[in-house]
């Protein structure tokens, strides 16, 4: 292997690329902009700048060329599969890319007079619609920008609602010990404090326990449904009644409504609240980590503490409402402007695309695939519960104990055999997870290429290939990268004497 | 239907191998309750076409920005975004990537966060910078709380300079916390005194440079008086472009900058996504919230990228963590980053002259509209104009629309019971005005006002 190095470092394809401030080339310009003429320092408030910035100065062709390498050293649902359990990676359509771009859509300003934007009006009010009637509840808060923030509004309605009705002592919110990260730290945010509840054997929320610290100082539940072990928590409706008997509100988690769209109807379970993920239930790319939305359904008795802004239909059409009126008590605001307009289209792009019939396929057969994950590889992997799982099948480590290959070996090995890993170590209450969440997106074909190298791999593992799986990757841009050395040292920007070393 | 792989016959293959004869089955853990009677009173798939023809509707009703004379920023600014950001965008590589939790195979999105994190650093003059938060208002609410947990005092003070969403979205992310808010009056004039509320329990004063209704001025004083007793000086960025031209508030001696990112790359979108953008200082760096791109080495020695310090996160610490974020804008991070890289130092400079020329240029053509004043002293791009004491702004910029004009934004949009503000408009021009566009406006002004 010794010939593999080559002058340059690159192997073929694989291409070293610099930092793009190690590439400055000064004078060089990739935008031509006119002479401004001449500048009026009196208008400048004594405050214009003395010194550059120090940002590299570079031709066109050299930041295409720079930003078309980095992106061929990373993964996307475009290159492969990717099963990654609870992130819901599902083809991006690109119809929904071009509505988005669409100059009458794109080119708005969020503060146009509301006459000459009744189009924009009217792709929040479809959208509402839809989430509206897909969940069977009354009202959506639409500006949330992510799943977290989706939580963090529901949980103010919650806090809210309660304030209103003289009920502000109530500040515990229980949260399965199962639940993502972003649960308890929204609550947080809330000021409210975290109650963990313990998981049965069977995956589902011990209703005993829940019961046992329901009190008069509960706020809320959260409750993930599906929750993160893929399975349907088959007792919601019991949960939701103690819950409410407690006099509390239903907080769920709705990251994995993907597998549940057109099947089950929210409003039927008892909640109170729900976010959407619209970067994984309808399908906006998730671009590296964002831009998500997280629109939250909310119930008659949350409905009034709604954050503005919402669009109403008034005499003159959409009407958008920024300010509390008619009754409605708002929370307040949760960010700026008018929510995550452009992934509003794009969802709705694909929810027209699919309809009613497609949605309900789509869920179908995300569980079918999943199931079908399951089924073949519960022989040689340790599914972690019995029975049927909804759109994500969950193993953990059993299967690698005394291998001397951990979770985290396995992930990586797969990524040499040109997979992206399974989701690892989450959820947190079976031994070394690795959750598999294949979306509706894929076909028999390359389930079964999945399942073979699965299979392969395992069988690897019974042989004693240890090191192998340690050694690995092997065949990416980078191996198995120091992440203690860059918490214990952090280098989180380039600066100008690290060029010389 | 086309994003559906599975036919009929894989459906009946895998039901065989699963051991089941219905999907149906596989949902049995729904309670009966639960399950949707029928089918919903909603539409069925379409086509392509027919999706477009609807889209293409409804873009047919607005009026798009580039078919008029524009004048509106408010916080967010129409910018010419070169043709290579967007095409560079749609790289599949990056589009559909997730968040780079398995860095052997996320390098690209990993080296250039990092580089994004350069690019604000350098920008706003701190020394470190995150991976984005959702938008300027959220990051501004965040760099509050951030302020509290540094300096353990609970009073915040919100300068009147500050957008109003983002006064607003701090002022809810606050609510139900232990601290406090102090809100400023709107300060169209720039006449506001903050050096006189700074005190020993003061954890943070949080203004926006150039403020909402245009006005700049040096914080440097601000910032010593702040430092003096212990707090932090917060400052907000509506728009970046602003800091090819004045100094950052780095040098002026901000201890946290946010920004609304929107400016440069990503174009109006009515308003969303932002891209919030968020700096410190080194010492905080651990009390910041959201993800942050490493430089590491690989087991071969290579340099390469990471995801650290996330014992800060949610994923994390849970309810401990500094916040509740997880998906951020990592996308618009890119098409900044690339904005910016396709400026440079160089073009952003000019790119900052651009937009102050013009901004001083209608001003200019505004002398010829009576009664109006312009009433900051110094501005970048945007300023807010008096239209005289019997005005009404909201009025003015609606005749202006059915001129084919989007002529500014009155204040009284945000500031409804504010009855001084009845009459003040806020104008903004960039480099995508034309001297055209702005006779224009002015013809319209002289007939409305």
């Amino acid at each position: 292997m010794a010939d593999s190095n080559t002058f340059s470092g690159n192997r073929g394809l694989q291409v070293e690329e610099k930092l793009i401030f190690e590439m400055d080339n000064p004078g060089a310009v990739g935008v031509d902009l006119p002479e401004p003429g001449p500048i009026d320092l009196d208008r400048m408030g004594g405050v214009a700048r003395r010194a550059g910035t120090g940002l590299p100065d570079l031709s066109e062709p050299q930041v295409v060329r720079h930003y078309t390498r980095l992106s061929q050293k990373n993964y996307g649902i475009d290159t492969g599969f990717y099963p990654l359990g609870s992130c819901t990676m599902k083809h991006n359509p690109r119809l929904s890319e071009k509505a988005a771009r669409l100059p009458g859509l794109a080119d708005l300003h969020p503060f146009q007079p509301q006459k000459t934007v009744q189009g924009a009006l009217e792709v929040i009010d479809s959208l509402a619609h839809w989430l509206k009637v897909l969940t069977g509840m009354p009202a959506v808060a639409m500006s949330p920008a992510a799943g977290a923030h989706g939580e963090w509004c529901g949980l103010m309605a919650i806090r809210a609602a309660h304030e209103e009705a003289g009920q502000g002592h109530r500040r515990r919110v229980l949260v399965p010990e199962s639940a993502h990260g972003t649960n308890p730290a929204s609550a947080a945010m809330c000021g409210f404090s975290v109650d963990s509840i313990p998981a049965k054997d069977n995956g589902r929320v011990d209703l005993d326990v829940l019961k046992s610290k329901l009190g008069p100082d509960v706020a809320a539940l959260m409750l993930t449904n599906p929750n993160t072990c893929g399975l349907f928590e088959t007792e919601i409706i019991e949960i939701a009644a103690a819950v409410h008997e407690a006099g509390a509100y239903f907080y769920c988690d709705g990251a994995n409504f993907n597998a549940i769209v057109g099947r089950v109807r929210i409003a039927n379970l008892g909640i109170d609240c729900m976010h959407i993920n619209l970067h994984k239930t309808f399908s906006t790319p998730h671009g590296g980590g964002g831009p998500g939305a997280g629109p939250t359904v909310l119930s008659a008795a949350l409905a009034p503490f709604a954050p503005v802004p919402y669009v109403v239909h008034g005499a003159n059409g959409f009407e958008l409402v920024e300010g509390a009126r008619d009754g409605a008590k708002p929370f307040g605001r949760v960010k700026g402007f008018h929510g995550q307009f452009g992934v509003f289209v794009r969802a709705l792009a694909y929810i027209q695309s699919m309809g009613a019939d497609g949605l309900r396929q789509a869920s179908s057969d995300a569980v079918l695939n999943a199931n079908y994950l399951q089924a073949r590889l519960g022989d040689v992997l340790s599914a972690s519960f019995d029975g049927p799982c909804m759109h994500e099948a969950l193993f953990d480590d059993r299967f690698l104990k005394d291998t001397g290959v951990t979770t985290l070996d396995f992930a990586k090995a797969m990524i040499d055999e040109g997979f992206h890993p399974m989701t690892m170590y989450f959820p947190l209450v079976v031994h070394g997870a690795l959750l598999m969440e294949p979306t509706e997106s894929e076909s028999k074909e390359s389930l079964d290429q999945f399942i073979e190298v699965v299979r392969g791999l395992a069988s690897k593992v019974k042989a004693g290939a240890a090191e192998e799986f340690k050694a690995a990757p092997r065949f990416t841009p980078r191996r198995r990268l120091d992440e203690t050395l860059a918490a214990r040292n952090p280098v989180l920007r380039w600066k100008p004497q690290v060029a010389k070393t | 239907m086309r994003y559906l792989p599975l036919t009929d016959a894989d459906r009946e293959a895998m039901l065989a191998a699963i051991g089941v004869k219905t999907v149906d089955e596989l949902f049995r853990d729904v309670p009966e309750a639960a399950r949707l009677a029928g089918p919903l009173d909603l539409p069925g798939h379409q086509g392509e076409m027919a999706v477009e023809r609807a889209f293409t509707r409804m873009a047919g009703r607005n009026l798009s920005a580039g078919c008029a004379p524009f004048f509106i920023g408010a916080g967010a600014y129409r910018h010419h975004i070169p043709a290579a950001v967007d095409q560079l965008l749609l790289r599949g590589e990056f589009l559909t990537a997730y968040t780079p939790y398995q860095p052997e195979v996320s390098q690209g999105t990993l080296q250039m966060l990092f580089e994004f994190q350069t690019q604000v650093a350098m920008l706003t003059g701190m020394e470190v910078a995150n991976a984005s938060m959702y938008d300027g208002s959220t990051a501004c609410a965040e760099a509050a709380l951030m302020a509290c947990r540094v300096t353990k005092r609970t009073k915040v003070i919100l300068s009147g300079s500050l957008h109003p969403h983002a006064i607003e979205t701090t002022e809810t992310s606050l609510r139900y916390t232990e601290l406090d808010t102090e809100i400023l009056p709107p300060d169209p004039l720039g006449f506001e005194d903050l050096l006189g509320r700074v005190d020993e329990a003061t954890a943070c004063v949080v203004v926006q440079n150039p403020g909402f209704f245009g006005g700049i001025r040096d914080l440097a004083p601000l910032a010593a008086i702040c430092h003096e007793v212990g707090a932090l000086l917060v400052v907000m960025v509506a728009e970046p472009t602003s800091l090819g031209l004045f100094q950052s508030p780095g040098a002026m001696g901000a201890d946290i900058v946010v920004a609304e990112g929107q400016s440069l790359g990503m174009g109006l979108n009515f308003g969303g996504p932002g891209l919030g953008l968020f700096a410190t200082r080194d010492k905080f760096v651990r009390q910041m919230p959201g993800r942050l791109a490493g430089q590491t080495v690989d087991v071969d020695g290579k340099r390469g990228w990471v995801l650290t310090l996330s014992t800060r996160e949610q994923h994390i610490r849970r309810e401990k963590a500094t916040s509740n974020i997880c998906t951020n804008s990592g996308l618009c991070a890119l098409a900044f980053s690339i904005h910016l890289s396709l400026l440079g130092g160089t073009g952003l400079a000019r790119l900052a002259e651009a937009n102050h020329a013009a901004a001083t240029r209608l001003e200019g053509k505004l002398k010829a509209v009576k009664g109006l004043r312009v009433l900051p002293q110094s501005y970048y791009n945007e300023f807010a104009v008096h239209l005289g004491d019997d005005a009404d702004a909201a009025a003015i910029i609606d005749q202006l629309a059915d001129k084919g004009i989007l002529g500014g934004v009155p204040a009284s949009r945000f500031y409804p019971s504010w009855p001084e503000l009845r009459p003040v408009l806020i104008l903004a021009a960039t480099e995508t005005n034309t001297d055209d566009d702005m006779d224009r406006l002015v013809a319209g002004l002289k007939e409305c006002v």
